[in-house]
């Protein structure tokens, strides 16, 4: 009973037109959804001189979009948002899952209370905490940093991510206490335990931090316009409006260094695409 | 026992140290600065719910607040039925469709710096700007896009629809995976085609995953900032002001930290409602 496969049975649409009409439509919607994505891509290659050269087909095939990119120093912004996606990550990913490990694993007083103040924070969206975030920034609380006009003022904050305490915290629930009772009659110790029996059974927890970590703070930009000064400090994201705003460099450059925005993100999505899927709908439906 | 209390707070440490210092202290300024005259150098003056009152007396900001809802409702409801067609034609277990679908679903990992920029040349106001182009292939004339007061909060809405819907796709496949399928086959049974069966068996059973969908789509069109901070600032002639602009514009640019947060509090008591409005639903439902 193929057609009772999915709600509108399309499977089972046979014969020429409806096979030629369920084609079109499949075109029509990668073309709108992916077409403008593939544009940038094809673009980014051609001599691209104003905006109303975009275009899906190659002509002109050239590298000096990247060329002048480069000398626009493209390739020190892309290094900077690599640096600040792999430390943002990296603290990201150390801060969740030690968290995760002491509210899912360990039973003390006021433990209900920790885990809500948490969760309340996803409900606060960044763009609010803006103004105050630069204040703090500027002069941290009780250390008196200022993390203005620093890489680690982008790398720092990111590091408080309720979402991905969530998802480590629901997932390490479920890993059956039997193996770290066994390990703890073996004389191991809490570090031990964490690093040698937690960590390795929530792999898959963690491919689902990997990549939505990376989205997250691949996609961020209020947390860098508040904390980059100047030039040097420029993610990619934030050199993409100045590029824009420079008359001087022209289409092809901007498209060519949106290229290199781009293609990062959607690398690290094919390559966990499985572990994405699942932390969307697990995410999404539990709320 | 307390030993083990200890060692507890410890693996909890680095959150709750981070948690406080980026999220709780921030919030409680936002707070405190919301009823304060913030004047640096000078100390802060307490001045009630003036900063309040100056908000919502406010010409700008009352427009900004009907754009940010006007926008927000236009993207919700967009991306939602656009999101559920997309998930109606491409649901499914075969590859192509698996194919088709990781295709549709880049937009929504592709960072927004990039989606503005990209949107920006497709927009390009010429009769030969790519939109322009194509939609003259169809013969539509040439729009002005994100240059004219008339229609550039539409072209953000488009711009936000493009990239949420097929975000919206993914939960409703999900739940549309999730369908008992033996209700199709009953309902096959009694004769019921395949539009009578999305309405009475299909739909019904998604009503949980809609509430979310809504709540989530909801709360990130209250929000936005990014996708008009990059793609037209407001303008042209603040046809396109929302509140996280004008926030941002008087907080960083004009120093008025007190009014700024006042107009963050009153977006934050906005999103807190609808959430919780939608919370309470969903366990009605």
């Amino acid at each position: 009973m193929k057609q009772l496969d999915t709600a509108l049975g399309l499977g089972a649409v046979r014969g020429p037109l409806g096979r030629i009409l369920k084609f079109g439509l499949y075109v029509l919607v990668v073309f709108v959804f992916a077409g403008p994505l593939l544009a940038l891509l094809v673009s980014a290659f051609g001599r691209v001189t104003d905006p109303t050269k975009l275009s899906l087909i190659p002509h002109d095939l050239t590298l000096d979009n990247f060329r002048t990119a480069f000398d626009q120093g493209v390739l020190r912004y892309l290094a900077n948002s690599l640096i600040v996606v792999g430390g943002g990550l990296l603290l990201q990913i150390t801060v969740s899952v030690t968290a995760a490990y002491a509210l899912a694993r360990k039973n003390f007083p006021g433990v209900r209370l920790i885990l809500f103040l948490i969760l309340s924070t996803m409900m606060l969206p960044e763009e609010i905490l803006a103004i105050p975030l630069s204040l703090v920034l500027a002069d941290v609380p009780v250390v008196h940093v200022n993390l203005v006009g620093t890489l680690a003022g982008m790398i720092v904050p990111v590091g408080a991510w309720a979402f991905a305490i969530l998802v480590m915290t629901e997932f390490m629930r479920d890993v059956p206490i039997e193996l770290e009772e066994a390990a703890r009659l073996d004389g191991a110790g809490d570090l031990r335990i964490f690093w040698s029996v937690i960590l390795p059974v929530c792999r898959p927890a963690l491919g689902v931090l990997g990549i939505f970590g990376f989205t997250m703070i691949w996609d961020q930009y209020i947390l860098p316009l508040l904390v980059a000064q100047d030039a040097h400090q420029f993610t990619l994201a934030l050199a993409l409006r100045s590029l824009r705003a420079d008359e001087q460099v022209g289409t092809g450059v901007l498209i060519a260094s949106a290229l290199l925005a781009l293609l990062p993100s959607v690398v690290v999505f094919l390559a966990l695409q499985r572990q994405f899927m699942r932390g969307l709908t697990s995410g999404a439906i539990k709320g | 026992m307390t030993r083990r209390h200890a060692s507890a707070w410890l693996w909890l440490a680095p959150a709750l140290i981070l948690f406080t210092l980026f999220k709780f202290v921030p919030m409680a300024r936002a707070i405190s600065m919301s009823f304060k005259e913030v004047r640096p150098y000078l100390g802060d003056r307490w001045v009630g719910l003036d900063n309040y009152r100056t908000v919502l007396g406010d010409d700008a900001f009352r427009s900004a607040a009907g754009h940010t809802v006007v926008l927000a409702l236009g993207e919700t409801i967009g991306s939602i039925l656009a999101g559920l067609a997309l998930a109606l034609l491409l649901e499914g277990t075969a590859r192509h469709l698996w194919i088709v679908r990781t295709a549709v679903f880049l937009p929504t990992v592709t960072a927004m710096a990039v989606v503005a920029a990209l949107w920006r040349v497709i927009y390009y106001p010429a009769p030969d700007g790519a939109l322009n182009a194509v939609l003259g292939g169809i013969g539509l004339g040439p729009g002005q896009y994100l240059d004219s007061p008339h229609t550039a909060l539409w072209s953000v809405m488009a711009v936000g629809i493009w990239r949420g819907a097929p975000y919206d796709m993914m939960i409703f496949i999900a739940g549309l995976a999730g369908v008992d399928r033996t209700l199709y086959e009953a309902a096959a049974a009694d004769g019921a085609g395949p539009l009578r069966r999305l309405w009475h068996v299909a739909f019904p059973a998604m009503r949980p995953v809609f509430g979310i969908v809504v709540t989530l789509a909801a709360i990130r069109g209250l929000r936005v900032f990014t996708e008009i901070f990059l793609l037209t600032n407001g303008g042209p002639n603040g046809s396109t002001e929302v509140v996280m602009t004008l926030v941002y514009k008087l907080g960083l640019e004009r120093n008025e930290l007190g009014v700024a947060s006042a107009g963050s509090m009153l977006l934050l008591l906005a999103t807190v409602v609808l959430t919780v409005l939608a919370q309470l639903m969903r366990r009605r439902a």
